[in-house]
C-alpha cells in the first residue's frame, strides 16, 4: 500500500469539469497560502534591514541581506556540523538497516517477528527517555561533545523507519531475481550487492532522505548529549537565539531559513520519494 | 563470520556436530543472520540499553554526583514519590493530556478536511499537496522560532493583524499569558502535524475503489453521505493508525514546547516530555527524570499496544 507513489486512477476523464478544477486550485492556493504563512514570515523578516523590535512591514520592499551574512558568521560553523552529522547518520543508518530490511524481507527467521515488534516499540520511545540514559553512558564513553556521539544517537532516529520503509519494498522484489542470482552461483551476501541493493535504489533514496531530515533536525540530542561549545549543530544554535530575549529577529530568522533549506531542496528534488516514505513508515 | 568450531545452533539438533562440517545450508543460515545482526545490536544498544537503564536509574539517587563517586545509591520508590508528589505533577500530567488530546483533534480533523479535498483532481494539486509537506519537513524549532515571533505579544504578525482587522485591539500574550499559551502550543503543533495527517489519510482515500463511489450515487448516496457510508468505515483502519502513531508522536513532543515557551509561564504548558528534561538535564536529578520518564514511556506504551494492535488489523483486511 505503500511506495507507489502516484495513484492510477489519474485519468479517469472528466472534461466538463474542467472549468470547475480550476476553482479548485484558486481554492487550494488560498488555503495552502494561509497554511504556508509562517514560513513566508521566516523569509520576510530574514530580509528585513534591521532585526527591528518595532512592526516587520508585511512584504520586504528592501530586502536586506544583512541577516544572512549575520547568520553565517554566527552560525556557520554548525550548519556545517550539522552537515556532517546528518550525512554520517545517513551512511550509518543505511549501512545498518538495508541488510535488515532484506533480511526481514525476504528470509525466513523464526524470530523475525520479534525483531519487527522491537522495531515498531522503538518508534515509541520517548527521546527523553533515551537521552537520559545516553548521557551517563556517554559521559563514561567521552562521547559527549563528540560529532560521532550525535551520529550514533542520530540514527536511532532513522535506522528503526528506514527498515520499515525498505522492508516494504524489499518484500515486493520479484523472487525470481534473488533466486535467479542464487541459480548463477551468487550467496546471500552477493544477491544482496549486486541484486537486491542496485534494484531496491528508490527505498534506499527514501530511507536516506529521511534519516537525513530527522538527523539534520534533531534538537533533542544535540540539546542533551552537548555541554560546550565544541560540538554545536545549527538546531541548538537557533535555540540559543531564542532562549535569551530577542533583539534581532532578521538574523535568527535567516539562520532559521538556513536551516530549512535541506528540507526545501530535499522536496524539490525528491517530491515522490517524500511523500512515499511518510506512508511508508507509518502503514507499512 | 567465524569458521566452524561453534555449532549452529539455529537449526537446532538437525544438523551434525562435527566441527567443520557445516552443511552449506547452515552456512547460508548463518550468512543471513549476519544480515539482521547490526540491526539488533543497534535497537538493543540505543533502545533497549537505554529503557532498562532508565527503569533501574529511576529507584536510584542519581545526580551529577554520581558521575565524580560513581555512587547511585538505591532509594526505592523515592524518586516516584518525589515526583507524583510534587505540585506541579497534576498540572504536568492535565497539560500532556490537553496537548496530545487538543493536538490530534486539530490535526486530524483539518488534515482529513485537507486530504478529503485533495481527493478531487484539479490543476497543480500533486504541487499543492507536497508544498502542503514543507511545515513537517523543516526543523521544529525553527518553526518554533518563527512562531514565537508571530506569536509576540507586542509587534508579532498575528496582533498586529487582529488589531488592523479590529478583532482585538487587546494584544493578548500568546505566549506569555497562563491561559493562552497551551492554546497557542497546541495550535503551533496541529500546524506541524497537518501534512503528516493530510499525507496518510489522502493515501487511505486513494485506496478506496471508485466503482464504490458509483455504485453509491446510483443508490442516491453522494456528498456527505457517500462520506458516511463509504469513505469513513473503509478508511478506518488508517485512521487509527494515524491517531495512534499522532499521539505516540505527540506525547514525546519537546522542541516546540521549549521552543515556544520552555514549558511556562507557570508550568502552563509543562508536559512530562518536558518536566522530565527539567528533571534531569536543569535540575540534573537524573533519578527523578528518569522516573517521570519512565511514566512518560508507560502511557506511550500503552498507545503503542492500541497501535500494533490497529496495524495488524489493518494489514489483515
Amino acid at each position: 500500500m505503500t511506495i507507489s507513489a502516484t495513484p492510477i486512477s489519474a485519468t479517469t476523464a472528466r472534461r466538463p469539469a474542467v472549468r470547475r478544477g480550476w476553482r479548485y486550485t484558486a481554492l487550494g492556493i488560498v488555503l495552502l497560502a494561509v497554511l504556508l504563512f509562517p514560513l513566508y514570515w521566516m523569509l520576510n523578516v530574514s530580509l528585513q534591514p534591521s532585526g527591528s523590535a518595532v512592526g516587520t512591514p508585511w512584504i520586504p520592499l528592501h530586502p536586506s541581506f544583512g541577516g544572512y551574512a549575520r547568520a553565517l558568521s554566527q552560525q556557520g560553523g554548525h550548519l556545517l556540523i550539522s552537515l556532517v552529522i546528518a550525512l554520517g547518520s545517513v551512511l550509518l543508518s543505511l549501512a545498518v538497516a538495508a541488510p535488515a530490511a532484506y533480511a526481514l524481507a525476504q528470509f525466513r527467521f523464526r524470530w523475525a517477528s520479534a525483531v519487527l515488534f522491537g522495531i515498531l516499540i522503538s518508534q515509541m520511545v520517548p527521546g527523553i527517555v533515551v537521552a537520559n540514559a545516553l548521557y551517563s553512558a556517554y559521559n563514561d564513553l567521552r562521547l559527549l561533545n563528540s560529532v560521532i556521539g550525535l551520529i550514533l544517537a542520530d540514527s536511532g532516529l532513522g535506522i528503526p523507519f528506514a527498515i520499515l520503509v525498505m522492508r516494504a519494498f524489499m518484500g515486493r522484489l520479484p523472487a525470481s531475481v534473488v533466486e535467479a542470482a542464487q541459480v548463477d552461483g551468487a550467496g546471500p551476501i552477493r544477491a544482496f550487492c549486486s541484486v537486491v541493493l542496485p534494484m531496491s535504489r528508490n527505498a534506499l533514496i527514501t530511507a536516506g532522505l529521511f534519516t537525513f531530515l530527522f538527523a539534520w533536525g534533531d534538537f533533542l540530542f544535540a540539546l542533551t548529549l552537548t555541554t560546550t561549545d565544541a560540538v554545536r549543530p545549527v538546531t541548538l544554535g537557533i535555540y540559543q537565539y531564542i532562549g535569551s530575549y530577542v533583539n534581532d529577529w532578521s538574523t535568527v530568522m535567516a539562520t532559521a531559513v538556513l536551516a530549512s533549506i535541506p528540507a526545501v531542496l530535499l522536496l524539490v528534488i525528491a517530491q515522490r520519494y517524500v511523500a512515499a516514505g511518510i506512508s511508508g513508515g507509518a502503514v507499512k | 563470520m567465524a569458521e566452524a568450531g561453534t555449532s549452529p545452533g539455529i537449526l537446532g539438533g538437525t544438523t551434525s556436530r562435527r566441527a567443520g562440517a557445516w552443511s552449506p545450508r547452515a552456512r547460508i543460515r548463518y550468512l543471513e543472520t549476519g544480515f539482521l545482526l547490526p540491526a539488533v545490536l543497534y535497537l538493543l544498544l540505543f533502545f533497549g540499553y537505554p529503557v532498562v537503564k532508565n527503569v533501574l536509574t529511576g529507584f536510584q539517587r542519581y545526580t551529577t554526583k554520581t558521575f565524580y563517586t560513581g555512587q547511585a545509591p538505591w532509594t526505592g520508590v523515592a524518586n516516584y514519590s518525589a515526583v507524583l508528589g510534587s505540585s506541579v505533577f497534576g498540572r504536568v500530567l492535565l497539560n500532556t493530556l490537553l496537548f496530545t488530546a487538543g493536538s490530534l483533534a486539530g490535526q486530524f480533523l483539518l488534515g482529513l478536511a485537507l486530504a478529503v479535498f485533495f481527493r478531487r483532481r484539479f490543476p497543480l494539486s500533486g504541487l499543492l499537496r507536497s508544498l502542503l509537506l514543507l511545515p513537517w519537513l523543516i526543523p521544529l524549532i525553527a518553526s518554533s522560532a518563527v512562531w514565537r515571533w508571530i506569536l509576540d505579544e507586542d509587534n508579532g504578525a498575528l496582533n498586529r493583524a487582529l488589531a488592523g482587522l479590529h478583532l482585538s485591539a487587546a494584544h493578548p500574550g500568546w505566549l506569555t499569558s497562563p491561559s493562552l499559551a497551551l492554546v497557542a502550543v497546541v495550535g503551533v503543533n496541529i500546524w506541524i502535524g497537518i501534512p503528516f495527517n493530510t499525507t496518510i489519510l489522502y493515501g487511505g482515500l486513494q485506496e478506496i475503489p471508485e466503482e464504490l463511489y458509483e455504485a453509491a450515487a446510483l443508490d442516491g448516496a453522494t456528498g456527505w453521505r457517500a462520506f458516511r457510508h463509504v469513505t469513513w468505515p473503509l478508511l478506518r483502519p488508517v485512521v487509527t493508525v494515524v491517531l495512534v502513531l499522532g499521539s505516540v508522536y505527540t506525547l514525546k513532543v519537546l522542541d516546540i514546547i521549549l521552543g515556544l515557551t520552555h514549558g511556562g509561564p507557570a508550568n502552563a504548558t509543562q508536559t512530562l516530555a518536558t518536566q522530565a528534561y527539567n528533571l534531569s538535564f536543569q535540575q540534573f536529578d537524573f533519578g527523578q527524570g528518569a522516573a517521570l520518564g519512565n511514566l512518560l514511556l508507560l502511557l506511550s506504551l500503552l498507545f503503542a499496544i492500541l497501535y500494533l494492535r490497529a496495524s495488524r488489523r489493518a494489514a489483515s483486511e
